[in-house]
C-alpha cells in the first residue's frame, strides 16, 4: 500500500537555523500519526511545512504520490490537506455555523447553500455542538472553539488531517472529552497527523509516532517501543538523566 | 439560493426609492437637481468603494485615478465613438487598470496599497499633462446635448446595477470567502481560498464603477483638464462618506453620503477655504467616535434598547 | 556630472526626511501620514525667522527640533496611544493610523492655510553660487546637504551606539521580545515618535532655503518619503540613506532631461519597480 502523505529530505531554514532538517516519514491512509518531540524540536514547523503557511526550503512533500512541496496554503488545502491552529483561530465576525460553513464551501470537497449548511450542522453534531449553530464565537468556552476548529477542518472532507496541539490548554474533564473526540475520528478511518505533548492521549490515540529532537527524525515505531527508546528519553530528558 | 420574503421585500422597497428618486428632476428645481447628481456620485462611488474596501479593509485611494481616466475615456472618445459605447469602454479600462494595480499590490501589506492609490492619480495627471505640453494642447472641451436630468438618470441607474452586484456578491462565495478573508486571511488561505485572487477580482468593481462615473460626468464639466479630473481631493471624499455611514452594511455609504453633501455644501458655500479642515475633522471624528460609522452606531442603539427592554 | 551632484544634494535632504518617516514607522510602527506636513511647518518657521528677524535657518534648526519634538510627543500620546492600546491587531492600528494621521494632515493644511494663506512662500537665504568641479550649485543647497549629512551621522552614530538607540532598534526588530527583555515599549515608542518628527522638521527648515513650499505641498513630500522608505527597507538607517540618493538623483535626471512636472511620476514608477523586484527593501532579507 503506497502512503497517503510522504516527506522526504524535507529542510526549513530560517537564516542560519536549521529548524527542520532532512525529514523523512510516511503517513499510510487511515493512520493517526503522532509526530512527538520536546519543545523547539520542530514538530510545529514541520506541520507548517505540510500545510504551506511557510515555504520549503529542500526536499518533497508528496500527496497521494503527486507533489505538493511548492504549492501555496490554498490548493494544498484543496487537495485536502486541513489544520487547526496552535493557537485556535476562528472568524470572530460569524456564528458558529457560518465558522464551520468556511470549511464546507471552500475546502477539499467544496459544497455551497444548503448542501455546506447541511454538511456543516453534520459536522457539528459530530463534534457535539448540535444546536448551538447560532451563538457567536465570542460566547464559546475554550474547549467549545477547539471543537468549532475542528468542525471547521472536517467540513472540507480533507484526505489528512493536521491537529497542532489540540489538546493543550485543555482541564482534565476536557481533556478526556477530547481523547474521545479524536478516537471516535480515528475509528471513522481518518487519516491524521498530531503534533501533541499529552503522553496518554500519545499511548491510546497513536498507531505510530515519530520523534524529532533538534529539527531531525530521532525515532520511529509504535508509541509504545519509541517512549522505551534510551534516545528518546535522552531527548526528552537531557544527558544527565539517562 | 432561492430568494426569501424578506430579500423580495426589500428588493420592492428599493425599486420604490428608485422610482421616487428618478422623478426628482420633474419635481423640484436646478439647485435640488445638481445636488441630486452630487449625491447620485458619491453614493454610486462611496457603496463601489465599500464593496472592495469593507471587507478587506485595504483603503483605496485610486477613486480619483479611474473617475479621471473615465471622463478622458468621454473627453477623447466623443469626438470619434457613438455615446452610448463610451460607458462600457470606461468601465472595461477602469478595470484593466485595477486588475494591474491589485496585481501590483494586494499581496503586499496595507500600507503598500495606499501609498500606491495614492500616487496613481497624481501619476497619471502628471503624464496626461506632459503629454498635453509636449502635443501643444491644453484641455478638452466636451460639447454634447446631455443635459444635468441626463447624467443624473444615467447615475441612478449605475447606482442600481451597483447595488445589484453588491447583494449578488454578498449572496455568493466570493462574498462569503471575503468576510473569510476579512476575518482572517490565514485560515482564509488554509480553508482553501484564494485569498489575492478573491481580492483582485473585487477590486475590479470600485474600479470599473468610478471610470464609468467620470464617462457619465464628463458632459457636465465642459472642459476637462488633468487637475479637474484627477482631483485628489475626490478620493479623500468617497473614503470618509463611506466610512461615515459604515462598510458592513450595503446600504451603509449611502447614510453617510446625503448628510456629508449638504455639510460639504454648506462648509464650500460659507467658509470656501476650510473644506481641508473639514475634511480633517471628519477623519478624526470617524476614528475616535464612530469606527463603525453611522450602520454601527444604529447597531449600538438597538442593542442598548433591547437589553434595556429585558431589564 | 552636473545632475549627480545636484541629486545627490538634493537626496541628503531627503535622506533626512526619510528618516524622520522611517523613526516612526519603522520603531513606533505608526505609519505617520501627516509627516509631510510637519516638513513644511518647519519650513514655515524657517521662513518666518528669516523674513522677521533674518535669523539662518541653520539655526533656526536648534528652535525647531526641541518644538517639533515637544509637538510630535504630544500628538502620539492624544491621538495615536489610544489607537496602539485599542488595536486588536496590527492590521487594524494600520487602517487607523492611516486614517488618523490623514486627518491630521488635514487638520495642518487647513490651520495653515488659514492661517498663512495659500501662497507659496520662498525667501532667499546662501543664494550665491559654490564651484563644485568645474560646475556651480546654489550655496544654500550645499549647505543644507552639509546639515543633512551631520545630522543623519549624529543619528546614525546614537541609533548604533547609544543605549536608548539600541532600544529603540531592538523594538523595531521584535517589539515583543523588548518586552520581555524590560523595555518599556510604549515610552520609548512615543520618543522614536517625537524624534522622527523633529528630524523631518530640521529636514523641511533645511529644504526651505532652496524649495518653494507652500501649505499644501506636505502630502508631496509624505509620498516621497514614504517611497524612500519602502525602497530603503522599513527600519533600515542604511538603505534610507543610500534610497534617498538614488531618488534625488533620479528627480533631478527627469526634471532636466525629461520634464520638471514629471519627477514625482518617475518617483512612483520607480517605487512601483521596487514594488514588483523588491517588496523587501533595497537590503531587507525575504521574510518567511
Amino acid at each position: 500500500m503506497s502512503a497517503t502523505l510522504s516527506l522526504r529530505g524535507v529542510t526549513k531554514r530560517f537564516g542560519g537555523l536549521v529548524a527542520v532538517n532532512a525529514m523523512d516519514f510516511d503517513v499510510m491512509e487511515h493512520e493517526v500519526l503522532g509526530l512527538i518531540g520536546p519543545n523547539g524540536s520542530g514538530k510545529s514547523t514541520t506541520l507548517n511545512l505540510i500545510s504551506g503557511a511557510l515555504p520549503v526550503t529542500s526536499g518533497a512533500i508528496a500527496l497521494r504520490g503527486s507533489p505538493i512541496t511548492q504549492l501555496p496554503a490554498q490548493d494544498i488545502a484543496r487537495r485536502g490537506i486541513a489544520r487547526t491552529f496552535q493557537l485556535v483561530r476562528l472568524l470572530p465576525s460569524m456564528n458558529v455555523l457560518e465558522n464551520v460553513m468556511a470549511g464546507a464551501v471552500f475546502g477539499h470537497r467544496q459544497r455551497w447553500g444548503y448542501e455546506a449548511e447541511a454538511v456543516a450542522q453534520t459536522m457539528l453534531e459530530k463534534v457535539g455542538l448540535s444546536g448551538r449553530g447560532h451563538m457567536a464565537v465570542g460566547q464559546l468556552t475554550y474547549i467549545d472553539t477547539k471543537r468549532v476548529e475542528l468542525a471547521r477542518v472536517l467540513a472540507g472532507e480533507p484526505r489528512v488531517v493536521l491537529l497542532d496541539e489540540w489538546l493543550a490548554g485543555l482541564n482534565p474533564t476536557e481533556m478526556e472529552v477530547g481523547v474521545a473526540l479524536i478516537r471516535a475520528l480515528r475509528d471513522e478511518g481518518r487519516t491524521i497527523i498530531l503534533v501533541e505533548h499529552v503522553m496518554d492521549a500519545i499511548r491510546s490515540l497513536c498507531d505510530r509516532c515519530v520523534v524529532m529532537a533538534a529539527g531531525a527524525k530521532i525515532a520511529e515505531g509504535t508509541p509504545a517501543d519509541v517512549l522505551a527508546d534510551p534516545e528518546v528519553i535522552r531527548a526528552y530528558l537531557g544527558d544527565d538523566d539517562a | 439560493m432561492r430568494l426569501t420574503p424578506t430579500d423580495w421585500r426589500n428588493l420592492a422597497l428599493s425599486g420604490m426609492a428608485l422610482a421616487f428618486a428618478a422623478c426628482l428632476p420633474w419635481l423640484f428645481g436646478s439647485y435640488a437637481l445638481s445636488i441630486g447628481v452630487t449625491i447620485a456620485m458619491y453614493t454610486v462611488l462611496a457603496t463601489s468603494w465599500a464593496l472592495f474596501s469593507g471587507p478587506t479593509h485595504y483603503i483605496s485611494l485610486a477613486t480619483a485615478a479611474f473617475f479621471g481616466v473615465g471622463t478622458y475615456v468621454t473627453g477623447i472618445g466623443i469626438e470619434h465613438l457613438p455615446y452610448w459605447t463610451l460607458l462600457p469602454i470606461a468601465g472595461v479600462i477602469g478595470a484593466v487598470l485595477a486588475a494591474l494595480v491589485g496585481l501590483a499590490t494586494l499581496r503586499l501589506s496595507g500600507v503598500y496599497f495606499v501609498i500606491f492609490t495614492l500616487g496613481l492619480a497624481e501619476f497619471i495627471r502628471q503624464v496626461i499633462t506632459w503629454a498635453q505640453n509636449v502635443s501643444g494642447t491644453k484641455g478638452i472641451y466636451v460639447l454634447t446635448s446631455i443635459t444635468e436630468a441626463h447624467i443624473y438618470w444615467q447615475l441612478l441607474g449605475l447606482a442600481a446595477l451597483v447595488y445589484l452586484l453588491g447583494w449578488a456578491i454578498g449572496r455568493s462565495r466570493l462574498g462569503f470567502a471575503l468576510r473569510i478573508i476579512g476575518d482572517d486571511e490565514q485560515v482564509a488561505r488554509h480553508s482553501g481560498i484564494h485569498t489575492a485572487r478573491a481580492k483582485i477580482l473585487l477590486f475590479l468593481v470600485p474600479g470599473s464603477v468610478a471610470a464609468i462615473t467620470g464617462a457619465i460626468l464628463a458632459p457636465r464639466y465642459v472642459y476637462i483638464e488633468p487637475s479637474l479630473a484627477f482631483a485628489p481631493m475626490l478620493s479623500f471624499q468617497v473614503v470618509i462618506m463611506a466610512l461615515l455611514g459604515g462598510t458592513g452594511r450595503l446600504w451603509g455609504p449611502l447614510v453617510g453620503v446625503i448628510p456629508f453633501t449638504f455639510l460639504w455644501e454648506g462648509v464650500s458655500i460659507t467658509v470656501p477655504n476650510q473644506t481641508t479642515l473639514l475634511l480633517g475633522l471628519s477623519f478624526l471624528v470617524i476614528v475616535y467616535l464612530l469606527p463603525k460609522g453611522f450602520v454601527g452606531l444604529f447597531g449600538t442603539i438597538r442593542r442598548r434598547m433591547g437589553s434595556e427592554g429585558l431589564v | 556630472m552636473d545632475i549627480i551632484i545636484t541629486g545627490f544634494l538634493l537626496g541628503g535632504t531627503y535622506a533626512l526626511i526619510a528618516m524622520g518617516l522611517n523613526l516612526q514607522y519603522g520603531m513606533a510602527r505608526i505609519m505617520n501620514l501627516a509627516n509631510g506636513e510637519m516638513l513644511v511647518a518647519g519650513g514655515f518657521a524657517a521662513f518666518w525667522f528669516w523674513t522677521a528677524a533674518q535669523v539662518s535657518p541653520l539655526l533656526t534648526v536648534f528652535v525647531v527640533a526641541p518644538v517639533a519634538f515637544a509637538a510630535n510627543w504630544l500628538i502620539y500620546l492624544v491621538f495615536l496611544r489610544p489607537l496602539v492600546k485599542r488595536a486588536r491587531s496590527r492590521g487594524q492600528l494600520e487602517v487607523d493610523s492611516i486614517l488618523t494621521t490623514f486627518g491630521l494632515s488635514f487638520v495642518s493644511v487647513g490651520l495653515m492655510l488659514a492661517v498663512f494663506g495659500g501662497d507659496y512662500f520662498s525667501y532667499s537665504y546662501l543664494s550665491f553660487p559654490v564651484h563644485i568641479l568645474g560646475d556651480s550649485y546654489g550655496a544654500n543647497r550645499v549647505a543644507a546637504f552639509a546639515s543633512a549629512v551631520v545630522i543623519c551621522g549624529a543619528l546614525w552614530l546614537w541609533l548604533d551606539r547609544s543605549r536608548p538607540g539600541l532600544t529603540i532598534r531592538a523594538i523595531a526588530v521584535s517589539p515583543d521580545s523588548a518586552r520581555l527583555v524590560g523595555i518599556d515599549v510604549r515610552k520609548m515608542a512615543a520618543l522614536a515618535f517625537a524624534l522622527g518628527g523633529a528630524v523631518t522638521a530640521t529636514g523641511g527648515a533645511l529644504i526651505s532655503t532652496f524649495l518653494t513650499l507652500d501649505a499644501s505641498t506636505g502630502v508631496m513630500f509624505t509620498l516621497k518619503a514614504l517611497i524612500i522608505v519602502i525602497m530603503g527597507g522599513v527600519g533600515d538607517v542604511r538603505g534610507t540613506i543610500v534610497a534617498a540618493l538614488a531618488l534625488g538623483i533620479l528627480e533631478t535626471f527627469v526634471a532636466t532631461v525629461i520634464d520638471p512636472g514629471l519627477t514625482l511620476a518617475a518617483a512612483y514608477l520607480l517605487f512601483v519597480v521596487i514594488l514588483l523586484v523588491r517588496p523587501q527593501g533595497l537590503f531587507g532579507r525575504r521574510s518567511a
